[in-house]
């Protein structure tokens, strides 16, 4: 049926009805115009269950609570809806912490409803019982006990204006079980009233005119767009402004795909793994515009040193983003799109940066990415460059945490926004793979591919169940160097080579594992194969989950090493 | 430095968790802390000092406040004219032939005895904090046996005030 039709049913039967709390549940997601929930049943959410099974709603049945909420995730990050997640009490709950937290730092909108025990033994340590108030109160932007039926309408309806305006983020409702049973009036027409939350949008006019009169007299102006362009479908406005100041751009990691990556305009992503044009450009611009970035300590490296000759304008819908990590002195608190609209409109003088245009231009040809190739041996970043090619870069990409994900991101040139898939502000290991199961979701016929360590993938792995059942032809690429790739890196950096605890000497055998799910796998492990394997992976149409495996003791380069400024990159160059 | 901040927020169960739970995972100074219903039993007003490095920290502090959804309003009002509270019980040492000298003490504070044991009163004594400090500073020679302060509310005042009322204040 398609959401439409549901909705006008669900507006029909809504007018003022009696109701038990669970179909009230259902209902209010109709009207909020949901079309999949993901979740996992247990004893104090049976009756929503129960009413999930009546209605028809389409529920994803995830094989853990964490596959359920990195699945709404990544379906929120594609489809920019809210991701709806539906648990149980206690260790369902807990089993969510992880996504919620994820989803809080990357701003990702989702509503999630656990279950309680009845109102009646709350606070008795009952069976199934925990204090899901208090675990989620930090790593919420909001959240709710239902304590009276009648108010679940108004708090559903509050859930989901709070999590996808503003800067969007997770709220979640705790529903006890004798609430959900019992009855009482749906009315779901109720304006949202919320006195203390008033996101601003429009830009202040005047802030707006200083950054136009510091871009018409800097010689050195960057860019650095975040995530919050995304989260403003703000990519065109972005790429119309950038071209009329011919202002370069550099990107977070959650930001890549807001800006085209093969524009000569783009730097590449700056920070702790970015581009070395992308840092020197930060380092020493005199006039650095954030665009819905937060300045992460990943982006910025040594603070003391970050941008000393910059003057700082911040463009972010959450004014307490503005001035946490950087002093700043144009502080512009608005959706980016907005503010991008009314600085395309102001069309002021261009600045006098044709040279610094020109000296970042050369500093791209100078310091590409780079890595050695071997005869044999596939590297992982050669891996990853070959898939963008081999998909034109069309493709939705997940990853998971690590040096694969570090190395997607610069070496998948993300062209279109909502593209890119990852976990960013947490750094999730076990992220990807369920991820991938949302996207494609929300997008069933545009390819998906996820690219995942040996390591975390087998952290979510049991949604295999879930690629099986469903036939997601997602493409499950495993970036096998036998090692928690990252951890290693670090400790041959700055541990002395002491491998504690990241080599993993035993695996499973991937491709049987595959098998045991009923999806195609098969392993790949020289480079004489890797273009033949990756058209055969593309070229199926189910899913598939191939073992690459590549280079074990392969770095990420070039890095900002902790403590130091951006423009103290090492590994810029082959050695 | 410290500054006063009040922030009215909406009554409901959790909000006192959610702003101090807000304040201490953001790695802020509280210095005290009170909360209580306003003229509207539905909001609740709380008065924070905070002790902070600079200007930019306490913004950050009146910014993470505001960005909770059950706050309404938050204003720092430590440079506006304020009249400023607290309540303190002093439980002092003291034997019988000692009262009276302690009552002299107290007296101009407006402070009063609001219970006497067989070596020990109980002083009651309201006032900003300047005078409550100055107070515990003068019955510490005797030997403090239990302090319990309430922490300071404020409210701003109904009109500007001049210097010679601000004096005023400082005594009364
Ligand atoms: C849940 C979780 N635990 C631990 C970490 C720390 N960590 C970051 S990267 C990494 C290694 C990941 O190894 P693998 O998945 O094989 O990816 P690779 O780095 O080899 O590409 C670890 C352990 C994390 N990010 N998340």
């Amino acid at each position: 049926m398609s959401t439409k039709l549901r909705k006008k049913q669900a507006v029909a039967s809504s007018e003022k009805q009696m109701m038990k709390g669970s179909k009230m549940l259902i209902e209010a997601l109709k009207q909020e115009e949901v079309e999949v929930l993901f979740g996992y049943p247990g004893g104090a959410i049976l009756p929503t269950f129960d009413e999930i099974h009546q209605d028809g709603i389409r529920h994803i049945l995830a094989r853990h609570e964490q596959g359920a909420v990195h699945a709404a995730e990544g379906y929120a990050r594609v489809s920019k809806k809210p991701g709806v997640v539906v648990v149980t009490s206690g260790p369902g709950a807990t089993n969510v912490i992880t996504g919620i937290a994820d989803a809080m730092m990357d701003s990702l909108p989702l509503v999630v409803f656990s279950g309680q025990v009845a109102t009646s033994v709350i606070g008795t340590d009952a069976f199934q019982e925990s204090d899901v108030m208090g675990l989620t109160m930090p790593i919420t932007k909001h959240n709710y006990q239902v304590r009276d039926v009648n108010e679940l309408p108004r708090i559903i309806k509050e859930a989901f204006h709070i999590a996808t305006t503003g800067r969007p983020g997770p709220v979640l409702i705790d529903l006890p079980k004798d609430v959900s049973i019992e009855t009482g009036l749906f009315d779901y027409n109720q304006e949202v009233n919320l006195p203390g939350y008033h996101p601003t949008i429009m830009p202040n006019k005047l802030q707006i005119r200083k950054l136009v009169e510091a871009v018409s007299s800097a010689k050195k102006p960057i860019i650095l767009a975040g995530a919050g362009v995304l989260h403003a479908g703000a990519s065109e406005q972005l790429l119309e402004y950038a071209e009329q100041q011919q202002i370069p751009i550099a990107s977070t990691l959650l930001g890549l795909g807001a800006f085209p990556g093969d524009h000569e305009l783009f730097l590449g992503m700056a920070g702790m793994h970015g581009t070395y044009p992308a840092n020197m450009a930060i380092y020493e611009s005199d006039l650095l515009i954030s665009i819905g970035s937060r300045f992460d300590d990943r982006v910025t490296g040594n603070l003391e040193k970050f941008a000393p000759n910059a003057k700082i304008a911040h463009i972010d819908i959450d004014p307490a983003e503005i001035g946490k990590n950087v002093e700043t002195q144009i502080p512009i608190v608005a959706d980016a799109m907005e503010a991008l609209k009314e600085l395309i409109n102001q069309n002021g003088v261009k600045g006098q940066n044709s040279l610094w245009n020109e000296e970042l231009k050369h500093l791209k040809q100078e310091y590409p990415l780079w890595y050695k190739e071997d005869p044999e041996v596939i590297k992982p970043q050669q891996l990853i460059e070959r898939i963008y090619e081999k998909t034109n870069g069309e493709a939705i990409v997940t990853t998971d945490v690590g040096q694969h994900q570090m190395w997607t991101a610069q070496f998948f040139k993300f062209k279109k926004p909502n593209r890119f898939v990852t976990s960013g502000g947490l750094g999730t290991m076990g992220f990807g793979f369920p991820a991938a199961i949302g996207a494609q979701l929300a997008e069933p016929k545009t390819p998906v591919i996820a690219f995942m360590g040996d390591a975390g993938f087998q952290m979510t792995l049991q949604e295999l169940s879930l690629v099986q059942e469903m036939k997601l032809p997602i493409k499950l690429v495993i970036v096998n160097n036998s090692s928690l790739g990252m951890v290693r890196q670090w400790q041959q950096l700055f541990f002395e080579e002491r491998y504690s605890n990241s080599l993993v000497p035993v695996q499973p055998d991937f491709v049987k594992l595959a098998e045991a799910y009923d999806i195609k796998g098969f392993r790949v492990d020289h480079v004489a194969h890797l273009d033949g394997a990756i058209e055969e992976m593309l070229a199926h149409d189910g899913p598939a989950l191939i073992d690459f495996r590549v280079a074990d003791k392969e770095n990420v380069y070039p890095m900002v090493a902790p403590g130091k400024g951006l423009h103290e990159m090492i590994g810029v160059k082959p050695e | 430095m410290k500054r006063i901040i009040t922030a009215t927020v909406n009554n409901s169960s959790g909000v006192l968790n959610r702003v101090t739970g807000m304040l201490a995972r953001r790695n802020y100074n509280i210095e005290s802390i009170t909360v209580g219903h306003t003229e509207n039993p539905a909001i609740s007003r709380m008065t924070f000092v905070v002790v902070v490095d600079n200007q930019r920290s306490i913004e950050q502090v009146i910014k993470q406040l505001n960005k909770q959804i059950d706050v309404l309003k938050v204003s720092d009002i430590t440079d506006e004219s304020i009249m400023s509270r607290e309540l303190v019980l002093i439980k002092v040492f003291s034997c019988p032939q000692q009262r009276a000298e302690i009552a002299a003490v107290i007296n101009p504070f407006r402070a009063t005895i609001i219970d006497v044991g067989k070596e020990s009163v109980t002083v009651q004594v309201t006032g900003d904090q300047q005078k409550v400090e100055a107070l515990i500073d003068l019955l510490h020679p005797y030997g403090i046996k239990e302090l319990a302060r309430t922490g300071i509310t404020a409210v701003k005042r109904g009109h500007k005030v001049t210097n010679a009322e601000e004096r005023v204040v400082l005594i009364n």
